[in-house]
């Protein structure tokens, strides 16, 4: 097991040393509260692309409408807290479990009809599906007026801190890592590479895809449950298919089937805008979107399977296994 | 008992009549060749075998068991594995996963079990891997257990699917052109192989080849198929000699 505890250690040694680090940032004022703002919506931006990750790039279901997700979580969580109004821990908690499983539950019932389809139309059913969820939010106060519809929310207890968001970032990267390196990764992967394969070793990929929609799309729920807590105002525009882009993006330019690749992309795409943002001044709004295209441009031109293409580094890895004559790059199986 | 029994099984697409009241037996411990021109119709019977189409009519048994109306899955689970005609092998993933992916029906740990680690989760792992690598020890594949699948030569690949089909313990194993884009040599070396494998495993084979070496070398019984229709059946020596067999292969009038 000696690998793997040095591993271990080691990840435990990263976690610690970089809590450490932006800990001290903030307290010598290095990291002033608007950086801080937009570490903690790097890091939320991390759980929610895990989830399309697993999604797309793992088990390879292509889904235009993540940010549906993302949104359906802020807004049940965010109720949830608002009619408790405590702001108290166990509430906040609460809510989050209800982001969780409310989204996990929207993610079923819309799963069970639209994962039967295959790449491109599943793509269209999904992003049918965002665009509703954007409806029903914009016109969500008619039926519930705390969720206050096109005008936006306000009123969630801001009871997030950075070590919540910190903490439930390394426990989603955690869940996401050990769900790969099981047999429901080894799924996963195969339903990506060949259903018909999958299905002929005894393998229901209807299942697995299920299992798998279900379970990212309850990380976006997650993560949507943590931003209502964090930000004062949920607007339905937050959650509209751009925004499903920008997780789209941050899954393929980090590199489909790469969790490290994920995690990197989703910080660097977060500090990315607000660096520009920072740099561009009010120039920002009108550039963005031609920035963006010439750095998808470029990034499809010179490196097409992402970042990370699909390696791993760290504890992320799985362990290779060393067999007779096998590559010396193979550690020692324990 | 027989193992497997396939009795008036018809296929039809629109109105391509592909298979027509093929029936089919094969006892345990057969290895049995599928012969027939391109277009006969023999990787449909295996398709219908293995569910990936219903048969339109007719009836497949499977120990006493019919497997018409199972999806492919609960089929493969009953105890029947298969290879491909044009390779189907999880390209992207390394060999070993290739392998392993096969072992999940058999896996004994959950979700949580997963995602918690727990000493079940552990010793399955260990069980899984050290199965997947005498698998792959069997078919001469140990050494590139750690290479992506797309990076195998084509030989290797055609028995990494093997190794794969393997996996999930089978008592009848379909090889769909086993032999196809091989050399003569290769040839040799699969025919040793496949019989290496059916006496380990204890297998019933059946098996659509062109190579008429590999079918004679290897099958207990042959049955030649034409235009959806078994047209002959009996032993591989009898059968090259059948006048029927020798005009659907090469034409009317070739053999006189």
């Amino acid at each position: 097991m000696g690998r793997n505890n040095n591993q271990l250690i080691k990840s435990i040694a990263g976690v610690i040393i970089f809590y450490a680090l932006i800990k001290t940032a903030i307290l010598t004022g290095f990291l002033n509260p608007y950086w801080q703002r937009v570490l903690d919506q790097s890091l939320i931006y991390v759980i929610g692309s895990l989830g399309l990750s697993l999604i797309f790039g793992f088990a390879g279901q292509f889904s235009i409408g993540h940010a549906a997700f993302f949104g359906l979580g802020a807004y049940s969580g965010g109720l949830v807290s608002k009619m408790l109004g405590t702001g108290s821990i166990p509430a906040f908690l609460l809510a989050l479990l209800v982001s969780m499983l409310f989204t996990a539950l929207v993610a079923y019932l819309i799963g069970k009809p639209v994962l039967r389809l295959q790449s491109d139309y599943l793509g269209i059913a999904t992003l049918g599906f965002g665009v509703i969820v954007k409806v029903a939010l914009d016109n969500a106060n008619k039926l519930i007026p705390e969720m206050g519809g096109a005008t936006g929310m306000t009123g969630v207890p801001q009871v997030v801190t950075f070590e919540w968001v910190f903490f439930f970032t390394v426990l989603a990267i955690i869940i996401s890592r050990n769900f790969l390196h099981s047999t429901y990764g080894r799924v996963c992967t195969s339903i990506r590479e060949d259903e018909i394969a999958t299905s002929a070793v005894g393998i229901n990929p209807a299942k697995y895809k299920m299992l798998v929609f279900v379970f990212g799309c309850a990380l976006a729920g997650l993560a949507g449950g943590i931003y209502a807590h964090c930000y004062p105002f949920l607007h339905p525009s937050s959650f509209d298919f751009l925004q499903s882009f920008n997780f789209l993006i941050i899954v393929v330019a980090g590199g489909m089937g790469s969790l490290t690749g994920t995690v990197v992309t989703a910080v660097g795409w977060v500090f990315l805008q607000e660096g520009l943002r920072f740099a561009l001044g009010e120039a920002f709004m009108d550039w963005r979107g031609v920035i963006y295209a010439v750095l998808l441009i470029i990034l499809v031109l010179v490196r097409q399977q992402g970042l990370f293409g699909n390696k791993e580094i760290g504890v992320l890895a799985p362990r290779a296994v060393l067999t007779k004559g096998g590559k010396k790059n193979a550690a020692p199986e324990s | 008992m027989p193992l497997l029994k396939v009795s008036n099984l018809c296929k039809s697409f629109g109105g391509l009549q592909a298979v027509s009241n093929i029936n089919l037996t094969l006892e345990p411990g057969e290895v049995v060749g599928l012969i027939g021109p391109n277009g006969a119709g023999k990787t449909t019977v295996f398709n219908l075998i293995t569910g990936h189409f219903p048969p339109t009519s007719g009836e497949i048994v499977f120990e006493g068991n019919t497997l018409v109306g199972k999806a492919p899955f609960e089929i493969c689970n009953t105890g029947i594995a298969r290879t491909f005609q044009n390779i189907r092998l999880f390209k992207d993933n390394n060999v070993l996963d290739n392998v392993r992916a096969a072992f999940h029906s058999s896996t004994d740990y959950g979700l949580l079990g997963a995602i918690f680690r727990t000493p079940r989760f552990r010793s399955e792992e260990k069980r899984i891997t050290n199965a997947a690598i005498n698998l792959l020890e069997t078919l001469n594949l140990a050494n590139r257990a750690n290479d992506t699948a797309a990076s195998l030569p084509y030989g290797d690949q055609r028995r990494l699917e093997i190794a794969r089909a393997l996996a999930g313990s089978p008592k009848l194993l379909l090889l769909d052109e086993p032999a196809a884009g091989m050399n003569p040599s290769e040839v040799v070396n699969l025919v040793e192989l496949i019989k290496n494998v059916k006496a380990q495993f204890n297998l019933t084979v059946l098996l659509i080849e062109h190579q008429m070496g590999l079918v004679m070398n290897l099958c207990d019984r042959v049955v030649v198929m034409d235009f959806g229709e078994v047209i002959a059946a009996g032993l591989p020596s009898v059968i090259r000699q059948d006048p029927k067999v020798l005009e659907a292969y090469l034409g009317k009038g070739a053999f006189a």
